[in-house]
């Protein structure tokens, strides 16, 4: 009786993954080891051509870079995003919400409308250099847009709610308790920060980091608006492979790889947590 | 009870068949966006009674991977740079056409019946087609662009503030016109010269950019881009500085075509749709709103002399743009080409 229950509750939901993320995901694996058609479509002759493509030094290089754009990114996320999501879990209750629905409001408008925002300010043109040129602080526009910058503050603007998110939710775990421990204890504010609320906070950091990576290195609209679609990030070669080269097996070859990578981080950060969460009772 | 089940059943089978019939009267066409008038469906439909839907591509490369996938179901006319059209005939998703159902083919040039991607025009018909060359801004670039080696190797004044289109095709037109290749070449060695060539240039570029050169000339952001003729008069519209040349190593001569889908249901409402494009008056104001030349004859002779004049691409003649090589299908070169293409611009 207890199997075949537990069965029929697990089922809609194993039913729902299995068509929708793993059968995909098989079948974008099985993808990558066929050839690319003379016009776009998919021969079906088997090669290993596409993964050993797939580490050529030129590909392994905008993978390189992707991380470091999406490490970047997530620096900056956790610098900003850490002291905005301590503030408002410090808040009384009532006006932790409100607060909360600030940071979520940028999600009311689409994201591709919000990154176009961002020509608007960072160009040679745009507010930003026109108001510091009108201001005498510099003669020549600065080059803020389609570079590096230009993508990591995109992909920071973006991103930085999903951050804080994670960040809010761990920090409001804490009770005062551990801090009048602390400080009772003779340590000072940064000393009862570093060692009691940072390692507590951990499995939050790590939750947030690995939202922020995973989403800025699979991402292909910012380079593609804010790089000027002169930095190709792993997004945008994936992108590029299924629609402008119309390499679809070559494409399935490194959304696989990315997959496979994203997956790595989650479960590392699921362990992660695991862990912490057990040494925490384990100390309780 | 049973006759509100009857009248229910009633009302489903009559919602069915109001579906079937409006469905019979109604195409659809996918063509890059704003690259027709607005108002041309609405008219078209209301001479001849036939719906007509519009769903936006943003590339020749997205719609032939929309199409290849689904077979072309779905989609009844298409629009398309010639070489796809030559693609799309090549894997059978283009139909064959009935000049009888387009009499006004009539208006053509002689030329634009014999175009070498589809001599007597069998699978497509062209809607417009020009050339590709230097657009800039003739106020701020000092001497003024002659050649492609302008963009390819840019001065001091224009580094930095130059664009290139993004679409592989034309990403490797300028290299290869300055190194005196042809435009479709297959050859491993020459696509390899016109790639290196192009690497160097990446460094110089503002960005690569199929859709607000334009915008950019006029900001001032760039000061000198590769651009189709007509986008470049987009930003003559706007500011008179803006000039627009063909490189002395010459241009491509590209050909935007209509092409009906060999899975489309309604061929006869295609055709009357490409019938319709190809009435003087219609496709002249095609030519007046999109800024192309178009192929069609009695159109371009009621163009207004001025506007020939403020956009003297609109002035180059049949003969003279077929001086040019066309942009050809490149057939099994394309996997050297989009690998070539991928090189290029992703490398950092």
């Amino acid at each position: 009786m207890m199997p075949s229950r537990r069965l029929l509750l697990l089922g809609p939901g194993l039913a729902w993954l299995t068509a929708l993320l793993i059968l995909p995901c098989a079948l974008i694996f099985v993808l990558g080891f066929f050839e690319r058609g003379v016009y776009g479509g998919i021969d079906y002759t088997f090669t290993t051509e596409n993964f050993a493509r797939a580490v050529d030094p030129l590909y392994a290089g905008i993978f390189l870079y992707s991380a470091r754009i999406a490490l970047t990114a997530v620096v900056f996320s956790l610098l900003i995003g850490y002291p905005a999501a301590y503030c408002i879990a410090k808040q009384p209750k009532r006006r932790q919400m409100p607060l909360l629905i600030l940071v979520m409001m940028p999600f009311w408008s689409n994201y591709l409308i919000r990154t176009y925002a961002w020509i608007v300010l960072l160009n040679r043109e745009g507010l930003i250099n026109s108001a510091f040129a009108n201001l005498g602080i510099i003669a020549e526009p600065l080059p803020l847009l389609y570079n590096d910058f230009a993508i990591v503050v995109g992909l920071v603007y973006g991103y930085v709610p999903f951050m804080i998110l994670a960040l809010y939710s761990s920090i409001s775990k804490l009770g005062p308790e551990l801090n009048e421990a602390s400080t009772d204890l003779g340590a000072d504010g940064l000393r009862t920060f570093l060692r009691i609320t940072l390692p507590l906070t951990l499995p939050g950091i790590a939750a947030g980091s690995v939202f922020v990576f995973v989403l800025s290195i699979g991402n292909f609209v910012t380079p593609d608006l804010l790089g000027g679609g002169k930095r190709t990030m792993l997004g945008n070669l994936i992108y590029d492979q299924f629609l402008t080269a119309r390499d679809w097996p070559f494409g399935a070859t490194l959304a696989f790889l990315l997959v496979a990578l994203m997956m790595l981080l989650l479960t590392l950060q699921a362990v992660f947590v695991h862990r912490a969460g057990g040494n925490q009772e384990a100390r309780a | 009870m049973q006759k509100h089940l009857f009248g229910a059943a009633v009302a489903v089978a009559l919602a069915f068949t109001a579906t079937a019939a409006s469905a019979q009267e109604k195409i659809v066409i996918s063509n890059w966006d704003a690259y027709m008038p607005p108002e041309l469906l609405a008219n078209f439909t209301k001479e001849t009674g036939i719906q007509a839907e519009l769903s936006v591509h943003a590339t020749n490369e997205e719609i032939m991977g929309k199409v290849t996938a689904s077979g072309g179901k779905g989609y009844d006319v298409l629009f398309v740079s010639s070489p796809f059209a030559e693609a799309l005939h090549k894997l059978g998703l283009a139909a064959d056409l009935d000049h009888s159902k387009i009499p006004n083919l009539k208006n053509f040039y002689p030329e634009a019946m014999q175009l070498p991607h589809d001599p007597g025009l069998k699978f497509s018909v062209p809607y417009s087609w020009g050339t590709t060359g230097l657009c800039y801004r003739s106020d701020k670039v000092g001497t003024e662009p002659t050649s492609w080696n302008d963009l390819l190797k840019p001065n001091d004044t224009v580094k930095g503030k130059t664009t290139m289109l993004a679409t592989d095709r034309w990403l490797m037109v300028p290299a290869l016109l300055s190194l005196g290749y042809s435009i479709n070449t297959p050859k491993e060695d020459e696509v390899a010269k016109a790639k290196d060539l192009l690497i160097e240039t990446k460094k110089t570029l503002l960005a690569y950019d199929d859709t607000t050169f334009y915008s950019k000339l006029v900001s001032g952001e760039a000061l000198l881009v590769e651009a189709w003729d007509g986008w470049c008069n987009y930003g003559i519209a706007e500011n008179p500085a803006i000039k627009y040349t063909i490189a002395k190593e010459g241009s491509d001569m590209w050909v935007d075509a209509m092409v009906v889908t060999a899975a489309s249901e309604h061929k006869d409402a295609a055709q009357a749709f490409i019938n319709y494009i190809l009435r003087p008056e219609v496709h002249r104001w095609v030519a007046e709103n999109i800024l192309y030349k178009v192929p069609n004859k009695a159109a371009m002779d009621g163009l207004d002399p001025a506007l020939l004049k403020q956009y003297p691409n609109l002035a180059i003649t049949p003969a003279e743009l077929l001086k040019f090589e066309q942009m050809r299908d490149l057939g099994d070169a394309q996997k050297l080409w989009s690998k070539t293409v991928t090189e290029i611009t992703s490398s950092n």
